[in-house]
């Protein structure tokens, strides 16, 4: 099953490496990893998304609370929570394609953020699923080019996570 | 204005501060301003090894005899990748050690300099933490720091790599009383629900066994243990790190379990219906095939100081996070104002079938045999040291027969690599031991394969006087590879004979010690007797065993924990 894992850390160099570093020795997969700064500079927030069982993902949380420079972990799928991720994508846009392309952007609430005679590049965000039903929509050889976050989320209502 | 000193002064002070007494080591270039100031003082003394890897050995075995943070201290690049070994054994039995490492200047990290190494990510998968000191602001919190993670929760080393720079500049000294840490609380107190669940859970058992691993070792639980065991008249079990945290001549001790478990253990571990699991982990080598393991219906209690290690191999009812001695004190305090009693009805005929198990006799061997058997040669050890002996190993069948044989009564005195299975952690883990208790004897237990991996070290042990008796099982195979290679191989010996062999009594007369060689069973105890005699001597007793004995019982890789191979 897929699990939103959410946590503090110090923001310290290093402590990114920590992470990565538990889940390849210990075999556990990632499917995205996100991580910044948050509002308070000494900490950074981190939201990683996962796949595994009950069982795996129970280890996954507990070692990651074991590692010094983390100081809270929580599984964000346990409860309701809110994710987004945003995709930047360049589209080759030419001849009657460029009206086609501007309105799917505007079906899915993207924004073109860059023009040139051949292409436009779309901005997007929205959860994952969403992104993919995008890509899926658009023609695929017009793709020239995806970059995509990776998923963030945060709890709804007053689930918090906050030191 | 207070005065400033030099990094290096900074490290030499912490390590006063802390109570250190050996620091085990050697310079290198990264390291020489930390070396100037050592020897300008003589509180910390320096210990002189002859590997790296012996250096973190040497501060493990200090520590797990001492229940102090062991200190090694080691170069650069170099001196840090023959460190990494003895940091990753002591990782794996979370044994608590501060290792200071020199890196390059600052300047010069990421440029491969001469002697660079990524430290901190070479070791970051086998230290409990690490640091990377790039301002000397923060050189004295760091070193604090580093001794305060090693030696709580959990145990595990912790490693400062201090660049040459930093250790060369200049603040001012002030070294912090304590230090909390946001993101590092750990706990000590268990829930008093769940140890009222677990009590409640033991005193309702027909078939209880407790299994106790390392962690009642360090965390100095072994006489709560005792009393809780006696109390409840339970049978008990220790893991192969948790010898000596039951008394083994107890009647209740059914002996070590596991892999080279005894039968009556492994028997009742299999067929209990309430196991009480203390300061263990359920590791491969203790409980076989978790799958087999599950045949059977019981109600497992967890007591652990680290979350992570319950429910990771096994499923557990009632797990109790906590440290393990608060938790024991707890569970007696309760015990004592139960009016419940174990139902002794049930416990007897337990202790029955147990004593079936027992009367296998699962640990005999032919005693009359006109080659030394090395099984005797511990039974004779355990005797001429009336079991009073620290005995260090290394790895391999010798191992398992001192683990077998010397009965451990007490905790800290039997120091082995249960975890990584380090070969050549024998000797230089039993210098360690030796400084931690000057007065104490010290044998190592080793074979002819294992004791070659840190040999030079009896260089450091006649540079320092180490009384070290040193039993060397010479069947002239590394054994227990030569035993799997008969049992799963097709008796295909692939590389598992010791050819070309040392005159191991010149080498260690070449050394400065003393030598024997011991070919008949009957002089296995005079020569024992002997060598125990020379108080301060080093003594290389060389035996010569029986090249085919194996180790029994025998659990099958794989295999489930009663399927046994038995002699």
């Amino acid at each position: 099953m897929r699990h939103i894992i959410s946590l503090l850390m110090e923001n310290e160099a290093g402590a990114l490496s920590r992470v990565a570093g538990l889940f390849s020795s210990r075999g556990y997969n990632i499917e995205s990893l996100t991580v910044a700064a948050t509002e308070d500079p000494t900490l950074s927030r981190m939201t990683l998304v996962t796949a595994g069982s009950d069982d795996v993902v129970e280890q996954i949380t507990k070692q990651l609370n074991k590692l010094i420079e983390v100081v809270k972990v929580v599984d964000l799928s346990d409860g309701d929570h809110i994710e987004r991720e945003l995709m930047l994508i360049k589209m080759r846009a030419v001849g009657k394609d460029r009206e086609e392309i501007k309105r799917m952007a505007d079906i899915f609430r993207g924004r073109i953020i860059d023009v040139t005679d051949k292409s436009y590049t779309i901005e997007l965000t929205g959860t994952g699923s969403k992104l993919d039903a995008f890509l899926e929509a658009m023609e695929r050889s017009a793709i020239l080019e995806t970059v995509r976050t990776g998923a963030s989320g945060i709890g709804r209502g007053e689930r918090i996570l906050k030191v | 204005m207070s005065t400033e000193l030099t990094g290096a002064e900074i490290t030499v002070r912490c390590l006063q501060k802390e109570g250190v007494d050996y620091l085990f080591g050697y310079p290198g270039g990264a390291v020489l301003y930390i070396y100037d100031e050592l020897f300008k003082q003589d509180k910390v003394k320096h210990i002189l090894v002859r590997h790296e890897q012996a250096a973190v050995h040497a501060a493990d075995g200090y520590s797990r005899s001492s229940n102090k943070v062991g200190v090694a201290l080691v170069t650069s690049g170099p001196g840090v990748t023959n460190a990494v070994t003895g940091i990753a054994t002591a990782y794996m039995d979370s044994v608590p050690l501060v290792i200071i490492s020199g890196q390059v200047p600052t300047h010069a990290i990421g440029l491969d300099a001469f002697q660079e190494v990524d430290t901190v990510g070479i070791t970051r998968p086998c230290v409990k933490h690490n640091f990377l000191v790039k301002d000397i602001a923060e050189l004295a919190t760091t070193i604090k720091k580093a001794f305060y993670i090693a030696s709580t929760g959990r145990p595990g080393p912790v490693l400062v790599d201090i660049p040459k720079d930093v250790s060369q500049q200049k603040t001012a000294f002030v070294y912090p009383e304590s230090v909390s840490m946001r993101s590092y609380n750990p706990v000590t107190r268990g829930h008093s629900g769940q140890i009222k669940k677990a009590l409640q859970l033991m005193l309702g058992a027909k078939r209880p066994m407790i299994y106790t691993g390392g962690g009642i070792i360090l965390s100095d639980a072994a006489a709560r243990l005792t009393d809780l065991v006696r109390t409840l008249g339970f049978p008990c079990t220790n893991t192969l790190m948790g010898l000596g945290g039951y008394p083994a001549t107890d009647k209740q001790f059914v002996g070590m379990l596991g892999m080279h478990g005894t039968y009556e253990a492994n028997m009742a571990m299999q067929h209990c219906d309430v196991l009480v699991a203390i300061g263990a982990r359920f590791d491969d080598r203790v409980i076989g095939n978790p799958k087999h393991f599950f045949n059977e219906d019981r109600k497992i209690i967890h007591i652990d100081i680290d979350p992570s290690s319950i429910s990771k191999r096994v499923k557990v009812d009632v797990p109790i996070v906590g440290s393990v001695s608060d938790v024991l004190d707890e569970l007696i305090k309760l015990l004592q104002v139960s009016r419940e009693k174990p139902d002794q009805t049930a416990i007897d005929a337990w202790w029955t079938q147990i004593d079936l198990w027992r009367a296998r006799d699962c640990l005999k061997y032919d005693r009359a045999s006109p080659i030394i058997k090395p099984q005797m040669v511990i039974e004779r050890l355990y005797k001429a040291t009336k079991g009073n002996a620290f005995i260090t190993s290394d790895v391999g069948q010798h191992q398992m027969w001192a683990a077998q044989f010397y009965k451990f009564d007490m905790p800290r005195r039997w120091i082995n690599s249960g975890g990584l299975g380090t070969m050549g952690f024998g000797l230089p883990a039993a210098m360690g031991v030796q400084f931690a208790n000057p007065r104490g004897t010290v044998a190592c237990v080793t074979g002819e394969a294992s004791i070659q991996m840190c040999i030079q070290e009896l260089s450091t042990c006649k540079q320092y006087n180490l009384p070290l008796k040193i039993v060397n099982l010479n069947n002239r195979y590394m054994g227990m590879v030569r035993q799997w290679q008969e049992y799963f191989h097709g008796n295909r010996y692939a590389e598992s004979y010791m050819d070309a062999l040392p005159d191991f009594v010149k080498l260690a007369e070449s050394y400065g010690h003393v030598g024997m060689k011991i070919e008949q069973p009957g002089d296995v105890e005079g020569a024992l007797k002997e060598a125990f005699k020379l108080k301060d001597r080093l003594v290389f007793m060389d035996f010569i065993t029986d090249q085919t004995e194996n180790v029994f019982p025998m659990v099958p890789g794989g295999k489930g924990l009663s399927e046994m191979i038995l002699v």
